[in-house]
């Protein structure tokens, strides 16, 4: 049996140990929020904290992160107001808005531990993000956006 | 009342012209719009009891009978209808509309249309619920209704100085009668204040940036399993023989199902195969690992790209159908003073959404409920309930958020799937999902192209004989006994209506034969005839010494009109096509418009090159101005790109704008990296390691896009989702000669500035 914090709910697993968390998250709990994209950890739809790092939760299996903590989209910000997802508002970021969440997971993360990344740190964080709609030149805005505590 | 809704049907004299039951208004052809849906099945509504409804709180809900896939049509059809109606934007809501086109109208969401259909009928219902409200307030105050007039969510009698808000008035006002559509009263676009103007947030944000948005893959109800399927790997191939018995072994695995392939063409039916039924969307993949499956591959395990290309450029060296003709040109092409010919490569594409295919169905009650990220809602409701033989008045179609759609989700066989794993459940409600090695293997594939293009020109340079071969398995393939030429649809993306005024200027279309399903990818055949046509003009200014720019202009020559009947365009969406005249004016000025925003003729240094395009699609005019910078190693980067759009009036400008980033985001990898290829009939690209995508690292870092202006909302509005798309690669083909020296002929370019 597993165990994990799940936006600070403690969660149970007793399903087969190889379970990418991704699975386990949206049909099992029924946090949609985190996206299937690719199942390879090729597209970053997926990203979610686990203890405090952007992991890629369709190529992490469930057991392998026994007592962790795990943030979604959903448990990001109680009300909505990360300073990421006000500035992805403010700058309509999004088109289809499918790999939003993933994006706006990875970029939390990019901000957490580079409070002002140049261009080349955001190229180096986000690649691993596909957007289809592409939307890159407003999700790079938006991160400086956010870095300045998401409003203009 | 039993009104005739195929114009087309009626006026070609063609059979199945298709009956529906009216909503009890009087039809009004469309021609006081100018331009509509009246072509497209089951045309379009404007009842505003159909799409506005007005709650005592004064919240006002617009029902988008539109599919949104990132293009905004679920915040841009909500701005019109709040634009007449006199709303307070704050107080708007969006809610989707089922699949329903006998209720809402045609409901497929392609072709770039959404507005330019859908503007006037979306107008009318909003000025005519305002003028309900308007009517209600009259007679509660025993005013003449003239004296009333509605602003800001409230309407107003300034005589007395009495106001009452929507909320108030929502019940009263239902109960007005509605008004004549031709004599309701639109606002004149001067006082317009959303339409046309910026600053409007998405009404789908919020959900979008904390996970709550739904999509179809994100679709639960009660008791629910998940589903996966293995098809067969090759194209009208078929299961011989299975083995399931590992596949039960799996944890969560309930139910395995053979689905019968589908007579051939396919048309929109699954491919068949073995269907997984688990508890999860894992067991069920775990179980699909496990089948032990002998496949029969059937007649396209032939199907090879390295083989097939040499076949389209044997058919391209030699004569074939014409397309279109004017003037002499063997004649012409004998007697010029120098040929320049050259043929360019296009390959299959996968649309790959981001959410790929992913559909939940339910059957209770002899009636079946589906959940469904399609564009085509309502040809989703008739093939299920074909497929699954149920009356249509029993199937509900829910149309999810789509996460991306690209053409792919057109097509509702997922959906199909989703429903026969139901009905082999006894109903319970089952999802299917495809995996991402399920979208790229079996997809519905952008087309393959050879393009070969000849031309003669005289002492000056200038073009005297042009003689265009285009060669490609049709999207008609999947539809009907393989045809082997261009529809009528695809021959009308920029391959017979390029509007060079060329004396002699013959286009033809030898056979292809199609070994696999051909579908929509956004910009669909644009993408290839601008290829073609667009670099081509640059390999011609070279040969005559020319700026290519200033070659192209002077090959579209003077601003004019011209009828697209006139260059052998004979379809648009089922109006006649001389309802959209080319303005040659409108296509010299994006060009110029983007050329001006990169600095046209600047100095560049070694290895920096600009290049221009410009192309007509989808109503629309679309110029794009690109910078290349080819590193120490000849690897590309994209300093800059300027991309004009000139669409016409506009609803939403910041989503065109974002329409025309996304744009050149795609087309950049379409130009760089994707490729989809067969051998033995299989799709030799699993995921996206092979199928590369444009990333944030890789995409142009500074996009200028630039809105030419219009006022005249009696012009068409012209579309935007796609046309934004076929000016990039050839764009990004002609910088890099201009920076190199290496004209690219072939996409991918991938590395071929290098070699």
């Amino acid at each position: 049996m597993t165990t994990l914090t799940i936006n600070g709910t403690e969660r149970r697993f007793e399903g087969d140990p190889d379970m990418p968390l991704l699975w386990f998250l949206r049909d099992e709990l029924g946090l949609t929020g985190t996206k299937f994209g690719c199942g390879q950890a090729l597209c970053g739809a997926c990203t979610v904290h686990v203890d405090g790092n952007a992991v890629r939760a369709c190529q992490t299996p469930v057991s392998a992160i026994d007592g962790a903590k795990v943030t979604t989209i959903e448990g990001l910000s109680p009300d909505g107001e990360h300073p990421v997802q006000v500035a992805w508002r403010g700058l309509n970021v999004a088109q289809c808005g499918y790999c939003q969440t993933g994006q706006i997971m990875q970029a939390a993360a990019l901000l957490k531990d580079i409070p002002d990344p140049s261009d080349d740190d955001i190229d180096t964080a986000m690649s691993g993000n596909l957007c289809r709609c592409g939307t890159y030149p407003r999700i790079r805005a938006a991160i400086k956006q956010a870095a300045k505590g998401g409003r203009p | 009342m039993i009104v005739n809704l195929s114009r087309r049907g009626l006026l070609g004299g063609l059979a199945g012209g298709g009956l529906v039951l009216g909503i009890g208004l009087p039809r009004v052809e469309a021609q006081q719009a100018g331009f509509g849906a009246d072509g497209m099945p089951n045309g379009w509504r404007d009842d505003p009891r159909l799409f506005i409804a007005i709650a005592e709180d004064g919240i006002v809900t617009v029902t988008c009978h539109r599919q949104e896939m990132g293009q905004g049509v679920r915040t841009s059809i909500p701005m019109v209808v709040a634009e007449e109606l006199e709303a307070d934007w704050s107080k708007v809501r969006v809610t989707q509309a089922d699949g329903d086109e006998g209720r809402f109208g045609n409901q497929d969401t392609d072709g770039s249309r959404s507005l330019r259909h859908f503007f006037m009928p979306m107008r009318r219902a909003g000025a005519a619920a305002r003028t309900m409200l308007e009517a209600a307030a009259a007679k509660q105050w025993g005013v003449p209704v003239a004296e009333v007039r509605a602003a800001n969510h409230q309407v107003l009698h300034e005589k007395s100085g009495r106001a009452l808000g929507y909320g108030a008035l929502a019940k009263a006002a239902a109960d007005m009668p509605v008004p004549d559509r031709a004599t309701v009263r639109l606002k004149d676009p001067a006082n317009f204040r959303l339409i046309g103007k910026e600053g409007t947030e998405l009404l789908d944000n919020r959900d979008i940036t904390t996970g709550k948005a739904i999509y179809g893959i994100d679709a639960r109800v009660e008791g629910m399993f998940y589903a996966v399927v293995a098809r067969p790997p090759v194209f009208g191939g078929k299961v011989t023989s299975f083995d399931a018995a590992e596949t039960m072994k799996v944890p969560g695995v309930v139910k395995v199902v053979a689905i019968d392939p589908p007579a051939i063409p396919s048309e929109f039916q699954p491919l068949g195969g073995i269907a997984v039924i688990a508890r999860n969307t894992w067991a069920a993949m775990q179980g699909r690992d496990k089948l032990k499956i002998s496949w029969d591959d059937g007649p396209h395990a032939v199907y090879s790209s390295d083989t097939y290309r040499a076949q389209l450029q044997e058919a391209a060296r030699k004569p074939g159908k014409v397309v279109r003709t004017a003037g002499d040109v063997d004649r012409a092409m004998a007697g010029a003073a120098k040929r320049v010919e050259a043929e360019y490569y296009i390959p299959h594409l996968a649309q790959t959404p981001l959410e790929p295919p992913a559909a939940l169905v339910r059957i209770a009650g002899g009636r079946c409920e589906a959940w469904a990220c399609t564009q085509a809602p309502q040809a989703t409701r008739t093939r299920l309930a074909q497929r699954l033989n149920i009356p249509e008045d029993k199937v509900t179609v829910h149309v999810t958020l789509l996460g991306g759609g690209f053409g792919r989700k057109s097509k509702p066989d997922f959906v199909l799937e989703a429903g026969l794993c139901s009905q082999a459940m006894d109903g319970a409600p089952v999802k299917m999902t495809w995996t991402r090695e399920d979208d790229l293997h079996h997809g519905y594939y952008h087309t393959v192209s050879v393009e070969r293009i000849e031309a003669g020109l005289d002492a000056a340079g200038k073009p005297v004989a042009w003689l265009h071969r285009s060669v490609a398995p049709t999207i008609g393939s999947i539809f009907a006994p393989d045809p082997k030429h261009e529809l009528p649809v695809e021959l009308g993306m920029g391959l017979v209506n390029t509007p060079f005024p060329l004396p002699n200027i013959r286009i033809e279309n030898p056979e292809a034969q199609a070994h696999a399903r051909i579908g929509w990818f956004r910009s669909v055949s644009n993408i290839p005839h601008a290829f073609a046509i667009q670099s081509f003009v640059a390999e011609l200014a070279h040969a005559a010494g020319k700026d290519p720019k200033d070659y192209l202009l002077e090959l579209i020559g003077a601003p004019r009109v011209v009828d697209p009947t006139t260059l052998g365009d004979v379809w648009n969406h089922g109006e006649d096509p001389k309802r959209y005249p080319i303005d040659t004016g409108r296509l010299r000025r994006v060009i110029e418009t983007a050329a001006g925003g990169i600095g046209w003729g600047r100095a560049m240094p070694q290895g920096s090159g600009l290049g221009i395009a410009g192309h007509y699609s989808f109503v629309s005019y679309v110029a794009a101005a690109i910078e290349v910078k080819l590193g120490s190693r000849g690897e590309l980067s994209f300093p800059r790109v300027d991309i004009a759009i000139d669409c016409g009036p506009q609803v939403n400008p910041e989503r065109i704008r974002s329409q025309m980033e996304g744009a050149v985001v795609m087309g950049t990898g379409l130009a760089l990296s994707a490729e989809i290829s067969f051998k033995d009939g299989r799709v030799q690209q699993n995921n996206f390691d092979a199928y590369e995508l444009t990333r944030i690292d890789t995409a142009p870092r500074e996009i200028h896009v630039h809105l030419l202006p219009s006022r005249d909302y009696n012009q068409p509005l012209g579309g935007v989702g796609e046309p934004g798309v076929p000016p990039i690669a050839p764009a990004i083909a002609n910088a890099i000669f201009a920076a190199s020296g290496k004209r690219i002929r072939q996409l991918p370019i991938r590395d071929q500035v290098t070699t």
